[in-house]
């Protein structure tokens, strides 16, 4: 790849990472952190990846930003970047808040498919935006992400999965839900020919997307805190009639009842992927076609 | 069909005289064989299964169970699972791939269980794992959705090279007051939900979400049982026979492109 087209990718993935950089960061001399209430500095928030300095809080960062920050520089091909949701059912409102959440985020959909490198080694990666409603799954996101794991299939390439989701796109009704058996299906094709996937699990990640592809990697990983479950608190709370109790459903409690393999600050984020991919010799490339 | 409205037809899909799984396993097949437990910690009652003859063939059959009397009920959770059920769940089609035995089965549940301790054992990640295993079968699988299916909880169940829907079963993304709860903050709206969620047989069979409907007694399946039971009988025959023609990779890759195709109709493209 000749180095122009290098740069130019880098140039359209910074420029779509300004615009993605944050759902609950704005732009001022200072902030207030949501978690601890100090203040921080913008640039120190940058600095640190929008990871608090004070207290390590993990603040919600956009799709694009977030492979700006874990991609070699200028490996970025976004794939399927046109599809977006036809409104299946017909479902009352739902066209214009599609519209408003496009216009919003810059995206046509909730999760960005690419293709890239992680210290040389080629990678097929997606990226789950909870700004987009929610990261909740529709058809289409069901659809990016099948097609991601099936061009890894067929390119032998390892895969790397961040999920952020509130859960089902309840607009789409039964068709969301079977999104859920598509994307297992995809995965388990993949596992099976011996792909490598890497599942990320990132604050908050819950209902369908928990109860499918999120929850099937061959190793799991997940940010610092990050609120992972498949029942939402809420209702857990209303069916055993009590409290939960503190750091239920954290990524620090999914560790300790064993279905997590590590929890990775985000500033080391990179690094344990890169190490990871390299672990797996041919990067979990796939055995046969 | 009866003219119903979808929220008539919920009510039908909860009765709590509705047949489930266990009469109709009484009802289809012979020396029928209870397997319990998910070989790791425990035994959920919600999830009834084991082998059994249907017209002469083992067969494994795998079902949610709501209860019969109120004991029962709550012992079952009202038909909501927890992982160790949807674990020997898995643990049943593990061994159905293994003997060759066809597997049925027979879905009704609100929705896997919302609990402490079901979240603490890996509730999302049970399921997942039942989604992976069932597109893989290769041997032929029937899906039946008999009353509610109700989310995650009931598609654990449902991947199946068929999908097959009772008359005045229900199938949705979330209970209609889930569903209203969440769009509209307000659960009492549950009968407006039934109205845009597309949630009966005949609005799945036309999405292709389902393959086929059943038809039920009127007055819905619990005023005979008897009567359900034939019917089912018949189509399970008939679906069984067309499946048990085909070959293990047609009925895995089958499964596959069906699936595949869930929601092909719901994206467009847009400029970027």
């Amino acid at each position: 790849m000749s180095s122009v087209f290098q740069r130019r990718r880098q140039k359209l993935l910074s420029l779509k990472a300004m615009r993605s950089v944050s759902a609950s960061v704005h732009p001022h001399s200072s902030e207030v952190c949501p978690h601890c209430g100090g203040e921080v500095a913008h640039r120190d928030l940058v600095a640190g990846g929008y990871v608090c300095p004070l207290c390590g809080y993990h603040h919600p960062i956009g799709a694009y930003y977030r492979l700006s920050q874990i991609l070699d520089r200028g490996s970025f091909k976004e794939l399927d970047a046109d599809l977006a949701s036809a409104d299946p059912l017909d479902f009352p409102g739902y066209h214009q808040k599609l519209e408003k959440a496009q216009h919003k985020t810059g995206m046509n959909e909730g999760v960005v498919t690419a293709l890239g490198r992680m210290g040389g080694i080629r990678v097929a990666v997606g990226v789950l935006d909870s700004r987009f409603f929610m990261g909740s799954m529709s058809a289409a996101l069901g659809e990016k992400v099948t097609r991601l794991v099936e061009q890894a299939t067929r390119a032998r390439l390892p895969l790397i999965l961040f999920s952020a989701s509130g859960g089902a796109r309840m607009q789409e009704g039964i068709l969301s839900l079977m999104q859920m058996a598509k994307t297992s299906a995809a995965l388990e094709r993949f596992s099976r020919r011996g792909g490598l996937y890497i599942s990320v699990l990132t604050h908050p990640t819950t209902g369908g997307v928990t109860a499918s592809f999120a929850s099937l990697g061959d190793i799991m990983l997940a940010e610092p805190e990050a609120l992972i479950g498949f029942a939402g608190p809420r209702v857990i709370e209303q069916t055993i009639g009590q409290e939960l109790p503190e750091g239920f459903q954290s990524a620090e409690y999914l560790l300790e009842h064993g279905f997590l393999d590590a929890v990775v600050p985000r500033s080391q984020m990179r690094d344990t992927l890169i190490q990871l991919l390299k672990l797996h010799g041919k990067a979990g490339a796939n055995r046969d076609g | 069909m009866a003219d119903y409205t979808p929220a008539q037809r919920v009510a039908l899909a909860r009765n709590t005289a509705r047949p489930g799984v266990v009469d109709f396993v009484q009802g289809l097949l012979t020396d029928f064989f209870e397997q319990k437990g998910d070989r790791l910690c425990a035994d959920d009652p919600s999830i009834y299964g084991g082998v059994g003859l249907f017209h002469g063939r083992p067969v494994t059959v795998i079902g949610h169970r709501k209860g019969k009397d109120l004991e029962e009920r709550m012992a079952c959770r009202f038909g909501m699972p927890t992982p160790e059920g949807y674990r020997k769940a898995g643990r049943l089609m593990d061994q159905a791939e293994k003997f060759g035995r066809p597997v049925i089965t027979f879905i009704d549940t609100p929705g896997a269980y919302p609990g402490l301790e079901a979240e603490a054992r890996g509730q999302g990640e049970a399921i997942a794992r039942m989604l992976a295993k069932m597109s893989a079968l290769t041997v032929p699988t029937i899906a039946v959705v008999t009353g509610e299916g109700g989310s995650g909880g009931a598609l654990a169940l449902g991947v199946g090279n068929r999908v097959l829907m009772l008359e005045n079963a229900v199938y949705s993304v979330l209970s209609p007051e889930g569903f209203a709860a969440i769009l509209w903050k307000d659960a009492s709206k549950s009968d407006e939900a039934c109205d845009v969620m597309k949630l009966t047989a005949a609005d799945l069979l036309e999405l292709g979400v389902i393959d086929r409907i059943i038809p039920e007694p009127e007055g819905g399946a619990h005023t005979d049982v008897a009567a359900t039971v034939r019917a089912l009988d018949v189509v399970l025959q008939e679906e069984l026979a067309a499946l048990s023609r085909m070959s293990a990779h047609a009925l895995h890759t089958g499964r596959y492109e069906k699936f595949r195709a869930m929601g092909a109709k719901a994206l467009r493209k847009e400029r970027t």
